[in-house]
């Protein structure tokens, strides 16, 4: 099997690189799909569904970011049913916890508001759930607040795959699933985190913040545990 | 309509009054909608009472009281194009971060363990608060939102020429939450 092949996307032919994902090559060839759990350097988890996408032939939608490509495949990415879909999952995300963007650390800094923004999310058509989350300060350095976190499972992946410490874990099921420190301790008493900030620095939202950060300050660099992501990966 | 004039009101629920600050942030723009419209009632005009037959109503803030429930009842009825302005009106944003807590905890919280006098909660002149406060979506039909905290001036602009000119507002690249 040829390692190049070429694909359509949106019905543009594009070539494209065996055991690339769909979601790699679109950004390659300047089509970006909106995804919120995607980073670059982790391993694609499918968690969020925001970068579904339609492949000709198939019945049902698929994540761009778990889909290897594959020869003659041809992809919608963007359509008023996919767009429908996104909005709908946004409006899920913001009414699921209490993402008061106003008084967030990471507000004008948030890939969730950024993704609402552009995708034209101007309220949300279902209830707010309001949920009773805490946030936990134990930690010296970073603050967990569960009130903004999408389970996105950033966090839970830079810490496993790049930093090696395995510090964070999506605990409970659907509704209440919640991201647990190890065995459920409080952050500050964690036996492995070696406060390395990656998980801060990989989390899209205002969920994982440094302390000394106020409204709107916290801004994230995910870049550099992309790098470190990468470098790994070339080392025999 | 009153002299080709579209009717606006702008009504200030369980907020902080930041959204009309935006709205008088037009500066100059406000000349070209003041030939457009005319504000019939709001903090910004001393009418009493809500009037009938309104064209456009800005609601901000979240409905978090009686008081608050029945004016925006009366309003949806009074109203054609009422607009959510500013996210306390389309999300419910910080007044709600009190919406887990049972009110009577909540009140006791403020009023009787954070003071140190008078420890009474009030009940004369102040109307009950909800369980919880929700967007102006949540107990009527909204027409438009306009997302932010504040809202800028020129998306507020926009919408309400939007409006006038009988089209339902264009506000993509102008808003976010927050």
């Amino acid at each position: 099997m040829p390692s190049k092949i070429s694909i359509r996307i949106d019905g543009e032919l594009v070539h494209a690189r065996l055991g690339q994902t769909i979601l790699e090559v679109a950004a390659e060839n300047n089509k970006p799909i909106p995804s919120l759990c995607s980073m670059k350097g982790l391993r694609p988890v499918g968690a969020c569904r925001l970068c579904l996408v339609q492949v000709e032939g198939l019945g049902r939608m698929l994540p761009a970011c778990t889909t290897p490509v594959q020869d003659g495949m041809s992809v919608t990415t963007d359509n008023a049913k996919l767009r429908g879909y996104r909005q709908m999952i946004i409006e899920l995300l913001l009414a699921e916890r209490n993402h008061v963007c106003a008084v967030c650390v990471a507000n004008g800094h948030c890939e969730l508001q950024t993704a609402a923004a552009k995708l034209g999310v101007m309220n949300t058509r279902y209830a707010y759930r309001y949920p009773n989350h805490k946030v936990d300060l134990s930690h010296s350095r970073f603050t967990l607040d569960h009130n903004r976190c999408i389970l996105c499972s950033r966090c839970v992946r830079a810490c496993a795959e790049v930093e090696g410490a395995h510090v964070w874990e999506i605990g409970g099921r659907g509704i209440g699933s919640l991201l647990v420190c190890e065995l459920n301790r409080t952050w500050g008493e964690s036996k492995h985190c070696t406060a390395c900030g990656k998980c801060v620095q990989s989390c899209p939202t205002g969920a994982l913040a440094e302390k000394g950060f106020a409204v709107e300050e916290m801004t994230k660099k995910p870049e550099p545990v992309s790098r470190i992501a990468a470098f790994r990966e070339v080392r025999p | 309509m009153t002299n080709g004039k579209v009717k606006v009101a702008t009504v200030w629920l369980d907020g902080c009054s930041g959204c009309h600050m935006s709205f008088l942030d037009l500066d100059e723009m406000l000349l070209t909608i003041v030939e457009k419209a005319t504000i019939v009632y709001g903090p910004l005009v001393d009418t009493q009472e809500f009037p009938e037959g309104v064209d456009v109503t800005l609601v901000e803030g979240a409905v978090a009281n009686q008081d608050d429930l029945k004016l925006v009842q009366k309003i949806r009825q009074n109203t054609r194009v009422l607009v959510a302005l500013g996210d306390c009106a389309v999300t419910s944003n910080v007044p709600s971060m009190r919406n887990w807590v049972p009110v009577k905890k909540l009140l006791e919280r403020g009023y009787i363990e954070n003071a140190t006098e008078t420890l009474q909660i009030p009940k004369d002149g102040v109307p009950a608060l909800l369980r919880q406060a929700v967007p102006v979506g949540a107990v009527v039909q909204v027409d438009a939102h306009i997302p932010g905290c504040p809202p800028s001036a020129a998306a507020i602009g926009k919408a309400l020429l939007d409006i006038a000119a009988g089209q339902p507002p264009k506000l993509a690249g102008m808003v976010k939450f927050g």
